[in-house]
């Protein structure tokens, strides 16, 4: 348990180094500011806009904005899907991978394009090589990009006074992309390649033994697979494959690299507000949550399977093993890295995974559950995690403002109507589609015989797999075989809601805080970057999670928890 | 609050045995589901009951799905949750009735004497006062009721305009100037007054003030709005929680093979205890409440937007003259001309005002006592002939003998003394020159013909205020002082007063420039005004009281009129509106924070048959499924009733920052409200069991 501690210290402390100087860059590269990179990429940067016609300085309304990042994506979407259905008749496939059925198509490419990398397919046996590097990789990058600028464009929304315009969504995602994914994705890409990660366009290999072993260009997708929180693999065992993580360190690069710009990005709203009090606050409130959230999982799963008990099994923690609930787990990993990773990967909405969540103890597997249906706002996903925050803030500074007797603010914006609709909207439709989605599936009887274990573990499969869709996650509990037309199509549906469900309403918020005058603060303005405020916002947080989802959930892990005991 | 401005009639006790009377009618009159689409909260538990009661009816044909009695007795107490959040509106509203009929009693119908011309002596004809229109001329006596609002054109008279301010002491009336406007239904005590109408009937000020209190013409402030829309995006997500639950519980009964899939009476009190009646039940009561305190205060605001925006209001623009100094001076020292002995100019100082029973005559007195040792003297012992003061003389004083002593004005002095044949000295006029440039006021002091010295008299700053501002300071409001004197007199002023910043030598312009200046700033101004030349400035202010004394111009600009005339006021008005949000942010807190325990009750209640080990959830020992779900249906309804005391009468603001405030209002409402229902629902059920009432 010890070194559990400390490795989730030291865990946090390299997060916390990248973060203090990543945050500032990207709030640099955002406001078009020139950095020790420009010498190099402007002349990219400035070709890229002569290329595509645009001008960068341009200011868009938010709906111009938000017209411009849905088209974007859904030109994503569509690209991901024909790519699938022609890969046969191109280029890099070794394999001689055939075109992928239309339902997986889709839900496919609705997946990598919400950022959720929701993966019903195993990359090694579905697609090729051009596939995964063009398609999957690609929209890695761009669903990323997509995530920070519309936390960008809110934050500007926050920043700006009686302004029409929110940015330059075309801007933001060319500056984004070039300055900051590009440039750490290669840094980890090369990192992982240090460690064994392989990175080959080679056709599979047949071992002695006749095992075959799957190869391809991992290290470049699974770079920007942890940092752009998106979390598909490339080989269907995700980051327990060898190819993938094969080292300690890889794992360690692998989780950091998770944490690094969701964390980076509360540090670039303090500077970008001009009070870096702000973003600490909002850090501090997800931190709060994260140690919580891990603590639990980790004491559940090394306390070990309650079902042991009695038989000739030794879970202890010792020096001889790592103890604990090891089922489901990768032994170069163990039970407290397992924990550690599950925490961290359904914090943030990355979803790849080192052990398999459905062979975690109840409370051990309650937690990422939760942990999504809270909105991934704990760190959460690129940008996504911090515009749902953002949303928890409103919300918060709504309800803390009447207390004190003033119509609510935040940043010196007054929170009205219009914002507590959009946030309402924001905060409902996810949970709507988690909620109806898994109680369609559990009356419908094909989706029901999906469902591989029975009583209250497999209704926890259903309700695993639709918060994680729809929270753009992506990770599988596993145990429920999910490439079926109702799955792929159902979930992808969900996808759809969950991103762009949130991403519209949080657009029409920044529009709408934009247009509005600044209202300067005084003893009389709730302060938001108090430790009281952290409080306010951790409890509106964990509150609206809790009544939304505890009746799923006692019928779930907490009714399976309380009956193994 | 501190009380000392106010002389308002004693605040109605909180449940008047006829408005409980009228508002237990009035809250099954609400039951209509028309006047329930306006909540969403309520209109959902205003379905869940119907629905509840279709279930009983279901049941006692045999095919229930559960004991008919239990079903009846949830159906009930639905209703019940509906009855008590109307109930607590019809209080709210009859409070503003009765304050309305109070006030109706002085609309009664009156005659009117009509002029056809504006000379009062010519052709008139006696009317029904509501016939009268805009720019009718009527000519009132002394005795008589005024038959609507209107502009004195003529006369001078005193005027009762208590039923309007429940102010017993009488006003002047004149045409020209601030005191020219009148209110319908107020009594002409003395004189008569040719006064032009300026309101169509049903549109007086009087008529708009009852509209006001009855809440009639309410509408949803935007923060109300606001608030619903969170409430209602709440009430949403827990539909679904709930409606959920029943295919969730369908796949569990079949995937555990035993219980029973949750019944639909379960689900429906799960429902309304888990969306937010309480605050969904006493949103508009908090509203119309709100509205009531202000006319406690005896302001009349003219929206509930203009109630809210008190509670944002961060700059206050303040008049000196009674706000922040009492109209009246006070004497701070005795300053003799050359060759004058101070002894002297303080002897006939205080022989000049011995007899003068105005504030200033006797801080004269005060101030020769206590800095120049003169007892004070009998004039009849003295046997000194008094001489008051008039506007032709412009001077007060007293006659001993052959010796008069005089103090006035320095012009009024100067032509006594020089009819006396003597000299009004030189140095005498620079003094004179140096108070009043200071702000001061100098009174002269003369003995027959020789003018002994000056008395400065000097602004005096009300007691408490400087605590009063400082305490707005806490809150983070910001004091402006407006004065028309001098930047010197006023940084001394404002320094003692202890206000923000000032704003001297103001005039209309320069205000009005101050307000925008402020706004553009993005700040909430907040001032009083009650001359014609305050209108545009009123017109600007986002808190707006005119003085009900004032004229019907700066009435009109206003958003808010104070029936006493008092500006310091707006400072009761600013807590009044704060209190108003603090009260519907509380309530929401508690509320929501309410859910965590009802889970406690309700979820183990509802799927132990299925699931035996959720019974551990049942962490308050909850006698049996059924106790535990209707003591939580039971306890949703009444905590209604219990905070309908606390939603009338608001949170008990107090003057702390922000952030204390946060934490004080989280402390007792956030934590209070997740600890109260655990003991309240464990109370009930024990009651339950003890009662027999339940299975």
């Amino acid at each position: 348990m010890t070194h559990a501690w400390i490795q989730s210290f030291i865990f946090l402390g390299l997060v916390l180094a990248i973060a203090v100087p990543l945050g500032p860059f990207i709030a640099k590269v955002l406001a078009g500011e020139r950095t020790f990179l420009h010498p190099v990429l402007g002349p990219v940067e400035r070709g890229l806009y002569r290329l595509m016609g645009i001008r960068g300085d341009e200011d868009m309304g938010w709906k111009a904005y938000a017209w411009a990042i849905a088209a974007f994506n859904l030109l994503g979407i569509a690209a991901v899907f024909l790519l699938q259905k022609a890969q046969g008749a191109l280029p890099l496939n070794p394999e001689g991978m055939g075109k992928v059925a239309t339902d997986l198509s889709f839900n496919t490419a609705v997946s990598f394009t919400t950022n959720t990398n929701w993966q019903a397919y195993g990359g090694e046996s579905t697609l090729s090589y051009l596939t995964q590097m063009l398609g999957l990789t690609v929209q890695n990058f761009l669903s990323a990009a997509t995530g920070i600028v519309v936390v960008v464009a809110l934050i500007r929304g926050l920043m700006r006074r009686s302004a029409l315009g929110i940015g330059n969504a075309w801007a933001d995602l060319v500056r984004t992309t070039l300055y900051v994914l590009l440039p750490l994705s290669a840094i980890i890409a090369l990192l992982l390649v240090s460690q064994g990660t392989l990175q080959t366009f080679a056709a599979s290999v047949k071992t002695t033994s006749g095992q075959v072993l799957a190869m391809g260009p991992a290290a470049s997708q699974v770079a920007i697979k942890m940092l752009g929180t998106n979390g598909g693999g490339f080989f269907n065992a995700n980051s327990a494959h060898p190819f993938e993580n094969p080292t300690g360190l890889s794992n360690l690069i692998h989780m950091v690299a998770i944490f690094s710009i969701p964390a980076a990005l509360c540090l670039a709203f303090g500077t970008m507000a001009k009070d870096r009090r702000q973003g600490w606050a909002v850090m501090a409130a997800m931190a709060v949550i994260f140690v919580a959230a891990l603590s639990v999982t980790t004491w559940a799963e090394a306390k070990g399977n309650p079902g042991l008990k009695g038989l000739p099994v030794n879970q202890m923690v010792s020096t001889e093993q790592g103890g604990g609930n090891m089922e489901g787990k990768e032994v170069r990993f163990g039970a407290a890295n397992a924990s550690l990773f599950a925490t961290i990967t359904t914090s943030a909405s990355c979803g790849a995974v080192i052990a398999w969540h459905d062979s975690f103890t109840p409370l051990g597997g309650l937690v990422p559950l939760w942990l999504m249906q809270l909105g991934e706002v704990v760190f959460g996903g690129v940008g996504s995690g911090l515009y749902g925050m953002l949303l928890f803030a409103l919300v918060g500074v709504f309800i803390g403002g009447l207390m004190v007797g003033r119509t609510p603010e935040y940043l010196g914006k007054k929170i009205e109507a219009f914002e507590m609709k959009m946030a309402s909207i924001a905060i409902l439709l996810p949970s709507a589609a988690i909620l109806i989605g898994t109680a369609v599936a559990v009356l419908h009887a094909p989706a029901v015989a999906s469902i591989s274990n029975p009583g209250p573990h497999g209704f926890t499969q259903v309700l695993y797999a639709f918060s994680s869709a729809t929270q753009n996650n992506g990770s599988a509990f596993g145990g429920l075989s999910v490439n079926t037309p109702f799955y792929n199509y159902g979930l992808a549906l969900c996808m759809l809601v969950g991103r762009f469900g949130v991403i519209l309403p949080v657009l029409a918020i920044a529009g709408s805080l934009a247009r509005k005058k600044y209202t300067p603060e005084s003893v009389g303005t709730l302060p938001t970057h108090t430790p009281l405020f952290v409080g306010v916002l951790v409890g509106v947080v964990l509150l609206i999670g809790a009544l939304t989802y505890l009746p799923a959930l006692a019928l779930g892990p907490l009714a399976e928890h309380l009956t193994l005991r | 609050m501190t009380t000392h401005s106010r002389h308002t009639a004693p605040a109605r006790p909180l449940f008047e045995p006829a408005i409980v009377k009228r508002a237990l009618v009035d809250a099954f009159r609400k039951l209509n589901p028309l006047h329930q689409l306006r909540n969403p909260v309520m209109f959902t538990v205003w379905v869940c009951s119907a629905f509840a009661t279709a279930l009983w009816l279901q049941a006692l044909t045999g095919q229930g799905e559960a004991r008919p009695s239990f079903i009846l007795a949830i159906a009930l107490w639905l209703w019940f949750t509906v009855l008590f959040a109307n109930f607590a509106e019809a209080m709210a509203e009859g409070r503003g009735k009765a304050q309305a009929e109070s006030l109706r009693a002085a609309k009664r119908n009156v005659k009117a004497t009509k002029l056809a011309g504006p000379d009062r002596n010519g052709p008139s004809s006696t009317v029904e006062a509501p016939t009268l229109r805009i720019g009718d001329l009527v000519l009132v006596k002394a005795g008589e009721t005024i038959p609507g609002d209107g502009e004195v054109l003529e006369g001078v008279a005193s005027v009762n305009e208590s039923a309007i301010t429940g102010e017993s002491a009488p006003v002047i009336r004149e045409s020209g100037g601030d005191r020219s406007a009148v209110t319908g239904g107020t009594l002409v005590l003395s004189d008569w007054l040719v006064i032009r109408i300026s309101t169509n009937p049903g549109e007086t000020f009087l008529d708009r003030m009852i509209a006001m209190v009855e809440g009639a013409k309410r509408q949803k402030t935007p923060n109300e709005i606001a608030l619903d829309i969170l409430l209602a995006g709440l009430t949403i997500v827990f539909l679904l929680a709930v409606a959920t639950l029943l295919p969730f519980s369908i796949f569990s009964v079949k995937a555990a093979g035993q219980g029973s899939p949750v019944t639909i009476t379960v689900l429906v009190s799960l429902l309304v205890c888990l969306i937010p009646t309480t605050i969904g039940g006493l949103l508009s009561a908090i509203g119309i409440a709100g509205m009531d305190r202000m006319i406690q205060a005896n302001v009349i605001a003219t929206s509930g937007r203009a109630v809210e925006a008190a509670g944002d209001v961060d700059v206050l623009l303040l008049d000196k003259t009674g706000t922040i100094t009492l109209g009246n001076r006070e004497a701070v020292a005795f300053i003799p001309s050359e060759g004058v002995n101070i002894h002297d100019l303080a002897d006939a100082a205080q022989l000049s005002s011995l007899a003068d029973e105005t504030p200033e005559g006797r801080s004269i007195v005060i101030l020769a006592k206590e800095q120049y040792g003169l007892r004070e003297r009998d004039i009849r012992v003295l046997d000194a002939h008094f001489v008051p003061f008039t506007a032709q003389t412009r001077m007060s004083g007293v006659n001993l003998g052959h010796r008069e002593v005089r103090k006035g004005a320095a012009s009024a002095i100067e032509d006594f003394v020089q009819a006396k044949g003597g000299r009004f000295p030189e140095d005498l006029r620079r003094r004179v020159d140096e108070i009043a440039m200071a702000g001061g006021t100098p009174l002269v002091v003369a003995d027959g013909a020789k003018a002994l010295g000056v008395i400065q008299l000097k602004d005096i700053v009300k007691g408490g205020i400087k605590e009063r501002f400082a305490e707005l300071r806490n809150m983070g409001i910001k004091t402006v002082m407006i004065t028309g004197d001098n930047p010197l007199t006023a940084a001394a002023i404002a320094a003692e007063a202890g206000v923000d910043d000032f704003l001297a030598q103001a005039t209309p312009e320069a205000k009005l420039k101050l307000i925008r200046e402020y706004q553009t700033g993005g700040r909430l101004v907040a001032m009083t005004g009650d001359g014609t030349n305050d209108a545009p400035a009123l017109a600007q202010a986002d808190v707006a009281v005119a003085m009900n004394s004032g004229t019907q111009a700066a009435k009109e600009a206003g958003n808010m009129v104070d029936l006493d005339s008092n500006p310091t006021k707006l400072i009761e008005i600013v807590e009044i509106g704060k209190q108003l949000l603090m009260t519907r942010g509380s309530l929401t807190t508690f509320s929501i924070a309410n859910d965590v325990a009802k889970y406690f009750a309700i979820l183990p209640a509802a799927f132990v048959a299925t699931y035996p080990a959720l019974g551990a959830l049942n962490i308050m020992g909850l006698h049996s499924p059924e106790s535990a779900i209707l003591s939580a249906v039971i306890f949703n309804a009444l905590i209604i009733v219990f905070l309908i005391p606390l939603s009338l009468r608001g949170v008990k603001y107090r003057p702390m920052g922000a952030a204390q405030l946060l934490q004080r209002n989280l402390f007792v409402y956030g934590a209070g409200g997740l600890i109260v229902p655990f003991v309240g629902i464990k109370l009930i059920d024990m009651l339950l069991v003890a009662l027999h009432l339940t299975a």
